[in-house]
């Protein structure tokens, strides 16, 4: 009887839910509507666009792993193109891009552009010999506009493929301003300084880091980043032996990268500094990387080392302001000194597989400061911000979120020093397998040494 | 391999003492099972069972930040409720909005039932009842081809796809589901089909009817819980497939409803709170489906499947 009754219930469950959709999907017809006719409003001035001449029914297709929300700016970024040269460009994008591209890439359907998000898939994808190198005119404008490192980022075997894109700052502390400023704490500007403060919130007997890194398959990145970040910052690290630890020209578990984890186990692993909010250091594996930074505007967490993404985490129901002033912001995690300024980052890539007029066109709309501006914009209008790029054009005035116009600030200032994400450039087998794990076991107790070892034991030997 | 043979050498499926074994134990089961203590394990199991639902469908109906701070449980204490997630998956536009997904779905799914199916139906009625050359030997290696995974073919058959121009369209979605469902189903149904008592069938031929109405007016409607069973199966699996959908889909206009899910969460997976109401919209028809057809679907599993 009870099985009996328990479909029943789900029977009227299911109508009613049945209804509810009915009706949704009635109003949702309204709303696209209104989405079409305001976005056809837009009024582009055409004469930047001439040089790409008439691509009236040429179609360009882009895949990204760039999904709702922040898939409408980049359709919207692509309109002004559209409608003065007559072309039409397609986006799609799904969250298993990373997969689906290089299955897509070996299959012969790839996109004609696709966003990718790491040098290291770049690589794989140029690998595949489907991928085009970049025209002349995209190179002058990565020249112009980026500069040596971001070049180089794009470049494969010494040929360069792709322009940069978006962009994010990864070497971030959120914190809450309002409550720094009734305990009178101040902003730390060099690593002392984050020590000093992180000691002193300690010593109030609260304790001062909350951190997350479950992540599903992916859990253990946040420990990469925060080594990464010391990796640039310890002693006798910096941006040279960065890029030497990167490219495995120095041991994975040599003297620069043991200190350096030696240097975030002095935070995430120190029981009177973590996991506010949450619990002790092991709750550190168990806390999504999504939920550990939300105790800040709540005043449960007062440090949080995340990228300028995690803006995006907070609810949006108006309990948490987003600014300099408000009750979460970020500072950028110090250097050695107030004058190094070390800056991990990571960002995406416009890699075509085609070398068709219209995608070449498209290609260097994209690598221009115009399209960085318009993308910028449309960011700023839809989802209130949360895009930069590093391009050198882009106009700090289009930004209207507080953390957008600090990373841009961070990375247009000349002292930075940019390092891409370590883990991203890594071989698969290190950067997405080995290092995340042995990060997980790591902050669950294994030891600096014997997890340094295993990444190092874990590097293909090719 | 003597598993295998079993339903191709069997010539007259002794069915009377299988299915009188089948009720008896049936009654022997009932009986034990109305024991008071048998009841309440039921229902606690029952409970426990759909506990972790109900929290969703709690969950859905809570405010974001409720959502990402506490657990669906403190609504009993604090009750706040919203439509907004409702609203978000179904009124929204852009991606978030699943009502064009779910149309795809139902356009996937109806044909990738429908076609293994009638395809299954057929192929079954010849390995059961009638007589060519290489019969057994076709048969095995059909039912051998379960053993094929789907993963592994996903690149050949994309590239196979590209080759033909049906990328991104429905059709490899159709194509290969019905491609992978068809060695079960015509094994099931071959063995369903074996059990109908020979004597009927020729019957059937002496009053004068040929394959095409020993299969229309005797076999089919016999079949009816056999092939409402294997509909379920294959629908229950279409409906949640992500992969063949993602791989062979990629088009916002082909994508299934679980392709929409999955990319739900957003970019970096901060729009979590949304998936409560994501997978309620996306159980519904399942649901309807599986309670309209479940009789059926007992009765078939246990004719059909037990045997081999």
């Amino acid at each position: 009887m009870t099985s009996i009754r328990r479909h029943r219930r789900s029977a009227v469950i299911a109508g009613g839910l049945g209804v509810a959709l009915a009706l949704a999907a009635c109003s949702s017809g309204g709303d696209s509507g209104g989405e079409e006719s305001s976005s056809g409003s837009t009024t582009t001035d055409c004469a930047d666009f001439e040089s790409y001449g008439d691509l009236t029914g040429k179609t360009v297709t882009v895949y990204s792993g760039i999904v709702a929300p922040e898939d409408q700016p980049y359709v919207e970024s692509y309109q002004p193109f559209e409608d003065c040269t007559g072309a039409t460009v397609e986006y799609t994008s799904d969250k298993n891009f990373e997969q689906q591209i290089l299955v897509q890439a070996q299959a012969g359907s790839a996109p004609d552009i696709a966003i990718v998000p790491q040098p290291g898939l770049l690589q794989q994808l140029v690998a595949t010999g489907k991928a085009v190198a970049a025209p002349d005119e995209v190179a002058a404008n990565v020249d112009e506009f980026w500069g040596e490192d971001w070049k180089a980022y794009g470049t494969v075997d010494g040929t360069f493929y792709a322009a940069p894109s978006g962009a994010s700052v990864k070497s971030l502390v959120w914190y809450n301003p309002q409550i720094f400023e009734a305990n009178g704490w101040e902003v730390p500007t060099t690593l002392d300084e984050l020590a000093d403060l992180t000691a002193t919130i300690a010593e109030s007997g609260q304790k001062p880091w909350c951190a997350g890194i479950a992540s599903g398959e992916a859990t253990g990145w946040p420990i990469t980043d925060w080594m990464e970040d010391m990796v640039l910052r310890v002693s006798d690290g910096g941006p040279d032996v960065y890029d030497q630890w990167v490219n495995h020209e120095i041991a994975f578990n040599s003297e620069v990268p043991t200190a350096a984890l030696d240097a975030v186990g002095d935070y995430l692993k120190n029981p009177d500094y973590v996991n506010a909010g949450f619990g002790d250091v092991n709750s550190i594996a168990t806390t999504t990387f999504q939920d550990a930074g939300l105790g800040i505007p709540q005043g449960t967490c007062f440090l949080h080392r995340m990228a300028s993404f995690y803006a995006s985490n907070f609810p949006t129901d108006g309990s948490v302001t987003v600014a300099e002033d408000g009750n979460a912001y970020a500072f950028y995690l110090p250097g050695e000194t107030a004058d190094d300024k070390p800056v991990l980052g990571a960002g995406e890539f416009n890699l075509a597989f085609s070398d068709r007029p219209e995608v070449q066109a498209f290609q260097t709309y994209l690598s221009t400061d115009l399209w960085a501006n318009t993308k910028a914009k449309a960011s700023s209008e839809i989802t209130s911000g949360g895009w930069i790029s590093a391009n050198k054009g882009l106009d700090e005035a289009n930004l209207v979120n507080p953390i957008d116009k600090l990373s841009v600030e961070i990375l247009q200032d000349p002292n930075t020093v940019f390092r891409f994400d370590g883990s991203d450039q890594m071989p698969a087998a290190v950067g997405s397998n080995a290092f995340w794990k042995q990060a997980t076991n790591w902050i669950t107790g294994q030891s600096t040494a014997d997890t340094l070892d295993k990444i190092e034991a874990a590097w293909p030997a090719s | 391999m003597a598993q295998l043979s079993v339903p191709v050498v069997a010539d007259t499926p002794d069915t009377l003492p299988g299915r009188r074994r089948g009720r008896s134990a049936a009654e022997t089961a009932r009986k034990r099972l109305t024991s008071p203590w048998a009841s309440l394990a039921a229902v606690v199991l029952a409970v426990l069972w759909t506990l972790p639902t109900f929290g969703l469908f709690v969950t859905s109906f809570r405010p974001e930040a409720d959502i990402k701070n506490s657990g669906w449980w403190t609504v009993f204490t604090d009750p706040t409720f919203t439509l907004d997630n409702y609203r978000t998956v179904l009124g929204s536009t852009g991606q978030d909005n699943l009502a064009p997904y779910f149309i795809n779905s139902i356009a996937i799914t109806l044909p990738a039932v429908i076609a293994p199916i009638l395809i299954a139906a057929l192929a079954a009625y010849a390995f059961a009842w009638m007589r060519f050359p290489g019969k057994n030997t076709l048969f095995v290696a059909v039912f051998a081809l379960q053993v094929v995974p789907l993963q592994v073919t996903l690149l050949p058959l994309l590239e196979l796809w590209v080759d033909l121009g049906i990328n991104r369209t429905f059709w490899p979605i159709w194509l290969a589901h019905t491609m992978f469902a068809l060695p079960l189903a015509v094994f099931l149904l071959h063995n369903f089909m074996r059990e109908i008592p020979g004597e009927l069938i020729e019957a059937a031929r002496v009053d004068g009817a040929g394959h095409v109405t020993v299969f229309f007016r005797l076999m089919l409607p016999m079949l009816k819980p056999a092939l409402a069973a294997f509909g379920i199966y294959q629908f229950l699996w279409v409906w949640n497939d992500l992969l063949v959908g993602l791989t062979f889909g990629g088009q916002p206009n082909v994508n299934p409803l679980t392709v929409a899910l999955f990319n739900l969460t957003g970019t970096r997976g901060t729009a979590w709170h949304l998936l409560s109401a994501g997978a309620f919209v996306s159980i519904i028809v399942p649901v309807v489906v599986f309670v309209a057809l479940q009789r059926y679907f007992v009765r078939g599993l246990l004719a059909g499947s037990v045997k081999g």
